[in-house]
């Protein structure tokens, strides 16, 4: 490194990024992008950055809308209900299985999360409504799937612009049959992100899942001391049973998981659990505000990407307990000590000191910043979709050295900081995946594991390891330069 | 053959657009053998019964409901040859007439409808009619979206007619609609070609139209006195020069329709301040000048 400093040098790249704007636009960008510096107390943010707003016009945005946000994360993986895309047949059809939510069941029997339901809205659906094709698709499902235990209903677009009224459709059903049908406003044109699209869904389960439907959902389990609710996590490639497995080594009963490979059944009962473990705060923590708030069960945060945040967390939800399971904590964390130092034994030397780029949503651009560092790995730049001040704030903790924060990233930016900060290893969405491969570099795509997974827990960190090597170390790198230009090297 | 033109007719809801529409592309056809296709863009559809002699006309948008999608209509099944004297094979012009139609009352998106309908009849071919002289479309009272706006939309309707009376709602909307034409004239190349006043025998009428008019810097291009043989006419579903061609009325309407056939008064509007229009209506007192110690206080008991 040269004389000046990483900051200084980081400072300059934003600066540098931010000349190819017009006026207008480079005022509005720059407040979204900073560097975030663990030390100084005066960044009221990570790094400053303004979130949570419009993108810019013009710009190739990463980012999702509030049917994403709804359908594509919050509701989706609820297995056991059939989740309509009501509208236009494409926002279902490209949204349909593509964030790897697994789960346990018989597609199309008693379970339903990879098929799309649409209404299919067609020119006449537009002009006359859509209400009454929406009816004829409640009584479909329930002749075709007898066995599911509610419907919900997510708004697209043109829902919203023609004033269809889905929540008197929907109660007029729910009523007839005494199933859970739950109708979501999360047209895409609401709100600046997916953001939006959370709380709406997190808002209809308040409103419709808590008082489901005993004679439908079944007898209530009979509470007990240790008992605990995973809330966000969404089983992508298995993440949530990876996280699991921990919990219930350590002596806690997990009755609920939300949303990944979950019930409406078991999302009816979380409001009697004793302790709420939330994962992905950005997309679940309203309705842990409510529960709190409601029937007083605590939450608490966590984070199961990599051995140093996973021991931290296991040690914090067991303080919430008693001894015994405390004790079970540290037995838990001593078992997969030996494990772990093989995992980091063999591939910490491969990775050591690689330099990592972030762009991701929800939780990752701070929660993987560790299981990076348990590799030997550094971040150097990190950014969300489509998070707020709250979880800026918290990446001012994750982060251990002065570190690029770019909000609401666009395709110009992200490409512009990868050729100034030169990283090792970029890890970004599927959009971007392309672009830097071309650009001869490795890259992990971290929305869905790049059909890997899972992440969560010691397991997760097994496997992650594994991609990371298998990313930045595999010889089709040493193929990148064209046989001609080699010759002309030589 | 001459070039076709598109006029369209606006106005505030209930003043009789669709009544003095029908009644003057009557009198183009029958007495200037003009050939017309109508193109209603009213949910009501009401824009052709008197030249059909029905009561409504199967619109475009419910044949198309019916059929699964609009693709599968024909154009045949949506247009219709007006009846009697309106016949292709009758003497004189001929009229087509189209109703795009909508959902009922308070679901779906009627404007949408109407982009559909138009779109149909385009694709299908139904302006390259031969011999089309007139294509003119009736559209409800407002241009309350974009989708009511589509008639005056490029490569659409060219000429605006906006029927209205000597009372103040009438002359608001009038002023409203010459907003929406001048927010279209550069982009589309739409013109405003004339107020039609269809006489409510309020004071001053002909004079407030005029005043109007010329505010907008347009014509009153007709003022159509107010007769109850409209109405006869109407009962029988049917336009006054046909059921009574010899008529007051229908000379009327034959005066009308010559002095739109022969109009060459297209302009950009200049739509009125709000505070404007009310100088003008009080100056002919359809409205008082409010004591501003009186406003927002109730009557005394």
């Amino acid at each position: 490194m040269g004389p000046e400093s990483l900051e200084a040098k980081q400072q300059a790249a934003i600066e540098e990024v931010l000349k190819a704007y017009p006026a207008k636009a480079a005022k509005n960008r720059k407040k979204h992008l900073g560097v975030g510096a663990p030390e100084d107390e005066s960044q009221k943010t990570c790094g400053n950055v303004r979130s949570n707003k419009k993108t810019v016009p013009g710009v190739m945005s990463q980012r999702g809308c509030a049917y994403a946000g709804s359908k594509g994360v919050v509701w989706g993986p609820v297995k056991d209900m059939v989740h309509i895309s009501h509208g236009p047949i494409g926002c279902g059809q490209y949204s349909r299985a593509g964030r790897r939510n697994y789960y346990i069941g018989t597609t199309g029997v008693d379970t339903f999360v990879t098929m799309n339901f649409s209404t299919d809205f067609q020119e006449k659906d537009i002009v006359f409504g859509g209400d009454k094709k929406l009816d004829v698709a409640f009584h479909e499902i329930d002749d075709l799937f007898p066995l599911n235990n509610g419907i919900t209903v997510q708004s697209e677009c043109p829902i919203g612009l023609i004033g269809d009224d889905i929540n008197a459709t929907s109660k007029m059903y729910a009523k007839k049959t005494g199933n859970t049908i739950v109708p979501v406003n999360c047209e895409g044109f609401r709100g600046v992100s997916q953001s939006l699209g959370h709380h709406i869904a997190n808002d209809t389960i308040r409103d419709y899942v808590f008082d489901g439907n005993a004679e439908i959902l079944g007898a209530p389990i009979e509470p007990t001391e240790y008992d605990v609710a995973i809330i966000g996590d969404y089983n992508i490639g298995g993440d949530a049973w990876s996280s699991r497995i921990l919990l219930e080594e350590m002596g806690l009963r997990v009755t609920a998981q939300w949303s990944g490979d979950a019930t409406i059944k078991e999302m009816a009962q979380t409001p009697k659990v004793k302790l709420n473990l939330l994962h992905c705060y950005r997309s679940m923590n309203y309705i842990s505000r409510h529960m709190e708030k409601e029937y007083g069960i605590p939450w608490v945060e966590y984070n199961f990407f990599g051995p140093t945040q996973t021991i931290k967390s296991l040690r914090k939800i067991a303080a919430f307990f008693d001894e015994t399971i405390q004790q079970k904590a540290e037995e838990v964390i001593a078992k997969y000590q030996p494990m772990i130092d093989g995992v980091i034994a063999k591939y910490r030397p491969r990775l050591e000191g690689k330099q990592v780029m972030l762009f991701v949503g929800g939780l990752r651009p701070r929660h993987v910043i560790g299981a990076y560092e348990d590799l030997g790995m550094e971040v150097i730049g990190t950014g969300y979709e489509f998070a707020h001040d709250d979880d800026y704030k918290r990446t001012k903790d994750e982060i251990f050295r002065s570190t690029v924060i770019y909000d609401d990233v666009n395709e110009y930016e992200l490409e512009a900081f990868v050729k100034k900060l030169q990283p090792d290893l970029v890890a970004s969405g599927i959009k971007e995946k392309y672009v830097f491969q071309k650009m001869g570099l490795p890259y992990r795509q971290m929305h869905s594991w790049d059909y890997s997974g899972p992440y969560h827990g010691y397991d997760g960190f097994a496997i992650f390891a594994a991609d990371m090597d298998l990313a930045l170390n595999s010889p089709v790198w040493g193929h990148s330069t064209a046989p001609w230009d080699k010759e002309e090297e030589a | 053959m001459a070039e076709l033109r598109q006029i369209a007719f606006y106005g505030k809801g209930g003043i009789g657009k669709s009544t003095t529409s029908q009644n003057t592309l009557a009198s183009m056809a029958h007495y200037f053998d003009k050939n017309i296709m109508i193109v209603g863009c009213d949910p009501k559809a009401d824009s052709t019964r008197l030249i059909l002699h029905e009561k409504a006309q199967s619109t475009i948008l419910q044949l198309a409901a019916e059929m699964g999608t609009v693709e599968d209509l024909e154009l045949e099944d949506a247009m219709k040859p007006g009846a009697g004297m309106f016949a292709p094979d009758a003497p004189g012009g001929w009229i087509n007439c189209t109703e795009s139609g909508g959902p009922e009352p308070g679901v779906g998106c009627a404007g949408r409808g109407v982009i559909t309908a138009i779109n149909f009849l385009e694709e299908e071919g139904a302006y390259e009619e031969d011999g089309l002289d007139f294509v003119s479309y009736d559209v409800l009272g407002d241009v309350v979206c974009g989708g009511f706006a589509m008639p005056i939309r490029e490569g659409k309707a060219q000429e605006i007619y906006i029927v209205m009376s000597g009372e103040m709602m009438a002359m608001y909307a009038a002023n409203n609609i010459s907003k929406g034409i001048l927010k279209y004239a550069n982009t589309g190349g739409v013109r405003l070609a004339g107020l039609v006043c269809n006489a409510r025998m309020t004071d001053r009428e002909y004079d407030l139209a005029w005043a109007l008019a010329r505010e907008l810097g347009t014509q009153m291009i007709h003022f159509v006195p107010r007769n109850n043989i409209v109405q006869h006419a109407e009962l029988r579903r049917m336009t006054v020069v046909e059921y009574s061609p010899q008529s007051d009325q229908a000379l009327e309407y034959k005066e009308l329709a010559r002095k739109i056939i022969e109009n060459d008064m297209k302009i950009i509007p200049t739509p009125l301040e709000m505070d404007d229009l009310e100088d003008l209506l009080m100056e002919f007192g359809l409205e008082e000048e409010a004591d501003e110690d009186n406003v927002g206080k109730a009557a005394e008991a």
